[in-house]
């Protein structure tokens, strides 16, 4: 069985449509990477599979169901000040959707979080309020709160964004090893390839409407990019880097999904 | 009077219940409230539970079921009027003013005694009687029942809003369902403090706390602690001078605060 899987999905806001006709399985560890400019409708796929966010149209299942998911948000700075330690947001992962204090299973509980703190190496720094962690520290942390609950897919939201590269290779390993031990399909929203090119089976690319998934050689090249952006685009390898000219793919781009969900 | 002759008198004793209560409730609360960056909210809310509690003045009913009335009707408003966290400042700018207008009116209008109306805005905790104190523990009760039960998603949407979204947390209906928490408690400190003072009991202790420790357990049982220490502590000293209460209560969170940032600027450095 696929651990995500869309059928004829459409996402329509009014008459605008950001995807129509889409049929994905995404298979139990395997590492697709999700493509294309702002506004193509990235994050809203990743609402749609987190089910804040109805289909216009079609099915889309995640095997599982929604708290199979591990959720790793982009790196944003934390409130310096803010009274939360690296333990408590990893904790928050495993039991924070939960009513009520938690006061049953504290022992089980830490065992687990402890485990998944150590898993990404982040154990001299769990104590530490979150505020004072550097940005690779946060993110490390953050995929520990993500595997913390064992989840069945992974939905990354461009979790490199500005971290540095020696950061960004941790982090990308750190996912990519989750997904080899245990199957974890991993669905990996980003606007920079290349960091994780090694490590992708496939790509979904999307740009106004339109949409391409195959293999990174399948999908990566001057003819189907110019075809998806309807504009003369030229893919070039250069050495292990994939670097496309002309379609102005490489905007920064921030979004987050409560801003969204409170609009 | 000797000072243990003062503690004898049954007002007193009602008042140190009374406070004893609000500040296990404003003390759990604040950690949340000032995570959520909820003080000019607080301030608000309270100057909502002035105007209600004018209203109830004016029309003969108990201040204190006015003020609980103002302060939801404000909690329910801000949470449906400011969707937008960058709205929410100038929502409750909007409402605290012409809230506090109205409050003024009515107090206007008011041919009652005079001590009353002052009571509203800076507290008049030797005048809470049984029924008041009923209907203090009866509420706190509550907003302890309520928080208890929705704690541990409402702390997730507090600090980590995104996560908590992708989750599964209802984070837009729990953010309305702690603002009437706040409001409650907001109503009952009027009682205490008044309405311009609510800040030294709900903000205060939870930010000293928040200053000398990062667990969110022990910020909470501090904060829990400095609110007691506060507002018990205010009162015992108002006692014997025959000063103010809210004055007192304030002198004193305001000093826990500044020895808590004392403490967590040594910490930092040592750290």
């Amino acid at each position: 069985m696929s651990a995500i899987s869309l059928r004829g999905a459409r996402l329509s806001y009014g008459d605008r449509v950001l995807w129509d006709g889409l049929d994905l399985d995404v298979e139990p560890g395997e590492f697709l990477a999700v493509l294309g400019p702002n506004g193509s409708g990235k994050t809203s796929l990743m609402r749609v599979l987190l089910g804040l966010q109805p289909l216009s149209s079609g099915t889309v299942s995640v095997a599982g169901g929604n708290h199979a998911i591990g959720y790793i948000p982009q790196q944003r700075a934390l409130d310096q000040s803010m009274t939360l330690r690296g333990r408590d947001l990893v904790g928050l992962g495993l039991d924070g959707h939960r009513w009520g204090l938690g006061l049953r299973g504290r022992r089980e509980r830490r065992i687990r979080v402890d485990a998944a703190i150590e898993a990404v190496d982040g154990t001299r720094y769990a104590d530490s309020p979150v505020g004072v962690l550097s940005g690779g520290e946060q993110q490390r942390l953050r995929v520990a709160q993500a595997l913390v609950g064992d989840p069945t897919v992974m939905l990354c939201d461009e979790p490199l964004l500005s971290l540095d590269l020696a950061n960004q290779r941790v982090v990308s390993e750190l996912i990519d090893k989750r997904r080899r031990e245990s199957d974890t399909a991993v669905l990996f929203v980003t606007h920079e390839l290349n960091p994780v090119l090694p490590l992708v089976d496939r790509v979904l690319y999307l740009v106004g409407g339109r949409f391409r998934i195959g293999t990174p050689e399948e999908v990566m090249n001057s003819r189907t990019l110019s075809e998806l952006y309807r504009t003369p685009v030229e893919v070039v390898r250069v050495r292990d880097q994939i670097l496309v000219v002309g379609a102005g793919a490489c905007e920064e781009q921030t979004h987050h999904l409560s801003a969204e969900a409170a609009s | 009077m000797s000072f243990l002759d003062l503690l004898e008198l049954d007002f007193v004793q009602t008042a140190l219940i009374a406070a004893a209560v609000l500040g296990l409730v404003a003390g759990v609360l604040g950690p949340l409230v000032v995570t959520r960056k909820m003080a000019f909210a607080v301030h608000g809310t309270s100057e909502l539970a002035f105007t209600g509690g004018a209203a109830a003045l004016l029309l003969g009913i108990g201040v204190g079921y006015g003020a609980l009335a103002g302060s939801i009707i404000a909690a329910v408003l801000l949470g449906v009027l400011s969707r937008r966290e960058s709205d929410r400042d100038s929502v409750i700018g909007a409402i605290l003013a012409f809230g506090l207008g109205m409050g003024i009116l009515m107090l206007a209008l008011y041919k009652g005694r005079a001590s009353n109306k002052f009571g509203l805005l800076t507290g008049q905790i030797v005048g809470v009687d049984s029924t008041d104190l009923n209907l203090l523990v009866i509420s706190s009760v509550a907003v302890l029942v309520v928080l208890a039960v929705i704690y541990r998603p409402l702390f997730f949407a507090s600090v980590d809003p995104d996560v908590a979204v992708s989750r599964g947390v209802p984070v837009r209906t729990l953010s309305i369902v702690f603002a009437v928490l706040v409001g409650v408690a907001t109503a009952l400190s009027v009682q205490v403090v008044g309405a311009l003072l609510v800040l030294a009991l709900m903000i205060t202790p939870a930010a000293a706390a928040m200053r000398v420790t990062a667990s969110p357990l022990r910020a909470t049982v501090l904060s829990v602690v400095f609110a007691e220490v506060a507002a018990v502590g205010g009162i015992l000293l108002s006692l014997q001078p025959g000063l103010p209460v809210s004055a007192l209560v304030t002198a004193v969170s305001f000093v826990i605060y500044l020895v808590c940032r004392g403490v967590g600027a040594v910490q930092r450095r040592s750290a």
